[in-house]
């Protein structure tokens, strides 16, 4: 059951490197298995956090105050990119992260997202680098505010921009509804559809039953 | 006027709409849903939690191939791996789930079973719980991956929630040069488009190249649709498709094959049909290519230098080709070629199918892998094995001193354990030259199956044209 999402002021931490693909934001090996929630937080990240010694990478920015308390993720292009491992938005959900702005992200980690009660923002990369400057200006100390129902975002020195959303996400994250539950409930379309198609297109209901 | 016409996109997607959600968005029919190890039983067992049964077992498949070893024998397959293989057992069993288990017929990567055995069909949305699903699109389905909840979302409605893509529209057009594979071209397209050039779009391949390649080779087209940022790509279904499908052990036979080939027939885009973006490439200009970095984008052809960050003007993009640099421990400026290699993969979903083992095979025949270079080669499925060794591929690979083994997705993802050391440095036939992804620190370059088999050859990165018969 995803958790609702209405708004929330919190640190933010930029990360404005390209293509973060899922490998690099949780590596596969943390992944295996039926029981790996609420392992992932602390290997959100690993390869940039972590110095092959096991040791914390000062220069990784989530490894800094004040950023380690960082709710908001602010990001480069293409953030997310690559497999469809649900894990990635797992670990950082368990790393405390609430919602990610950036000017674009892979496709199946963006719907994922959803799922899991954690808003994707998508905004012009100009806005990005600017939300980022401000941040950086505060040394990371200011804090942005993201209101959904609203549609806004506020940098640390007041800034205000716009976000679109689509509503049916939108609405699913005000409310934190599930999707299966709400499905279920149209199961009557679904068979109805099923009975026609079985019609139409016989084969996709027979796969090697029809000798 | 009239209406413009449609895109295969938009005929096979409206086909399977149960009911508009909203403007773009509607509740879309799954045809088949494919279980993998890492992610299926966690699916079935997801859904048992909620007191749910699976909608459709007899539309959902299953088959181990990410987390168990790929050695002879399957040795190696870690407790974890050993514990997720028996959960899809059970799981799949109970639900009623037909699955292809190791040593049987039919058990292979998921990506490459499904056409094989003719569960992947033209027209069909096909979903699973792995990015590489677009592959499938190589026979004309609408073939996307999807998360953990969306996986639980179709064992329980058989439907998904989806908004409708963007359409673009790729013609490769004219002839392959020679020693230049599928593979080289859509890392040449990832090259001019960039990681993200698709992303919220359905990507179509046509062209002439496209019409004269081989099934296999669309399905190579197609896998690598998720590395420009598409989590769907797909090629028209023509007589090729047809003819690749027939006969295959789930594929409709007899009247029921005749009346789908007519459907089939109806699918190709309208020639009026309008696409969102449109992208020409000359494939006669396609020379074969290796990535340099970390990203697909990062792509050069074999005779090219790697890039200089001092010639690049724009500060991030200078910055993270140095981050590239600096991971992949090359010299800016330098030539590709030469470039010395610790490992060869030969696999993964998108180039272990048994054209990609006679390509390979064929520079490898007669010839001895590199001192200190190890080489493998890991077949697709259990059929694309048999195949291969019925026509004695097994045995050019070992002779040339490559390791034969077991199928499975292996060292493409590592999730089997099965990695490049720290700072080695591999060339592999897969997709993703990410950070880590083939074990810590690891340093990926993708290139075709010939070209990887040449580099293991000559013990670095190497033009395979210099090396053919």
């Amino acid at each position: 059951m995803p958790k609702a999402f209405d708004k929330l002021t919190a640190i933010a931490a930029p990360i404005m490197r390209s293509n973060v693909d899922t490998d690099v934001i949780i590596r596969i090996e943390r992944l295996v298995g039926n029981s790996v929630r609420g392992t992932l937080g602390k290997w959100a990240f690993g390869s940039l956090r972590y110095l092959p010694d096991g040791s914390e990478n000062p220069a990784f920015i989530l490894n800094r105050d004040p950023y380690r308390l960082a709710e908001i993720l602010v990001t480069g292009p293409n953030f997310g990119c690559g497999s469809s491992r649900e894990g990635a938005v797992w670990s950082l959900q368990e790393m405390g992260i609430r919602a990610i702005i950036g000017s674009s992200f892979g496709d199946i980690f963006f719907a994922n997202c959803f799922q899991n009660g954690i808003l994707p923002v998508v905004v012009d990369k100009e806005i990005v680098d600017s939300l980022a400057a401000d941040i950086e200006a505060t040394q990371g100390a200011g804090r942005v505010s993201i209101d959904l129902k609203a549609q806004t975002i506020v940098s640390p020195s007041g800034k205000q921009h716009t976000f679109e959303v689509d509503p049916r996400r939108r609405e699913g994250l005000l409310q934190g509804l599930d999707e299966i539950e709400l499905t279920l409930r149209r199961d009557y379309e679904i068979r109805a559809f099923q009975g026609a198609d079985r019609g139409a297109r016989p084969w996709i209901y027979f796969a090697g039953k029809q000798a | 006027m009239g209406k413009p016409g449609r895109t295969l996109l938009a005929k096979i997607w409206d086909q399977h709409v149960i009911a508009p959600m909203s403007e773009d968005t509607d509740l879309l029919h799954v045809d088949r849903h494919l279980l993998h190890d890492l992610g299926g039983s966690r699916g079935l067992l997801d859904l048992k939690s909620r007191g749910l049964t699976v909608h459709n077992p007899e539309l959902t498949f299953a088959t181990p191939d990410h987390a168990i070893s790929t050695a002879l024998g399957r040795i190696g397959t870690s407790k974890i791996g050993q514990d997720l293989l028996a959960a899809l057992r059970v799981e799949t069993t109970t639900s009623g789930i037909q699955m292809f288990d190791i040593d049987q017929p039919g058990q292979g990567i998921v990506h490459v079973i499904g056409p094989e055995l003719g569960l992947s069909l033209p027209g069909c949305v096909i979903v699973c719980g792995d990015s590489h699903t677009c592959t499938h699109g190589g026979l004309g389905a609408l073939a996307f991956g999807i998360g953990s909840s969306e996986l639980t979302h179709v064992l329980a409605t058989q439907a998904l929630i989806q908004r409708r893509p963007k359409t673009m529209h790729v013609r490769f057009e004219g002839r392959l040069q020679r020693g230049v594979t599928a593979k080289d071209l859509i890392l040449a397209l990832i090259g001019h488009v960039g990681a993200a050039g698709g992303t919220g779009y359905a990507v179509e391949y046509a062209g002439s190249a496209i019409r004269d390649m081989s099934i296999e080779g669309r399905l190579t087209i197609c896998n690598l649709s998720i590395e420009l940022g598409a989590k769907m790509g797909l090629v028209a279904p023509d007589e090729k498709t047809f003819e690749f499908l027939r006969g295959r052990p789930y594929a409709p036979q007899g009247e029921m094959w005749e009346q789908a080939v007519n459907a089939w027939r109806r699918l190709p885009s309208d020639a009026d049909a309008v696409f969102d973006r449109e992208v020409v490439i000359d494939v006669e200009k396609i020379i074969p290519q290796v990535t340099w970095g970390i990203s697909p984008e990062h792509v050069i052809g074999v005779d090219d230098n790697i890039p200089d960050p001092q010639a690049i003007a724009d500060p991030a993009r200078r910055a993270a080709v140095e981050t590239a640099l600096d991971y992949m421990g090359l010299k800016a400026g330098a030539p590709i070629a030469g470039t010395p290699v610790d490992w060869v993969f030969i696999g993964s979903c998108t180039n272990s199918r048994l054209s990609d083992l006679r390509a390979a095979a064929e520079i490898a025949r007669g010839r001895k892998v590199a001192p200190g270079v190890r080489a493998w080669v890991v077949p697709g499925s259990e059929t694309v094995k048999r195949e291969a060794v019925a026509e004695g591929l097994d045995k050019v690979f070992v002779d040339a001193g490559f390791e034969w083994r077991e199928p499975g997705c292996s060292m493409c993802l590592a999730a089997n354990g099965e990695t490049v050391g720290p700072g080695q440095r591999s060339v592999s036939t897969s997709n993703r030259n990410f950070v880590g992804r083939q074990g810590p620190r690891a340093r990926t370059h993708l290139a075709s199956p010939a070209s990887a088999a040449a580099a293991a050859i000559a013990g670095a990165i190497t033009d395979v044209r210099t090396m053919g018969r």
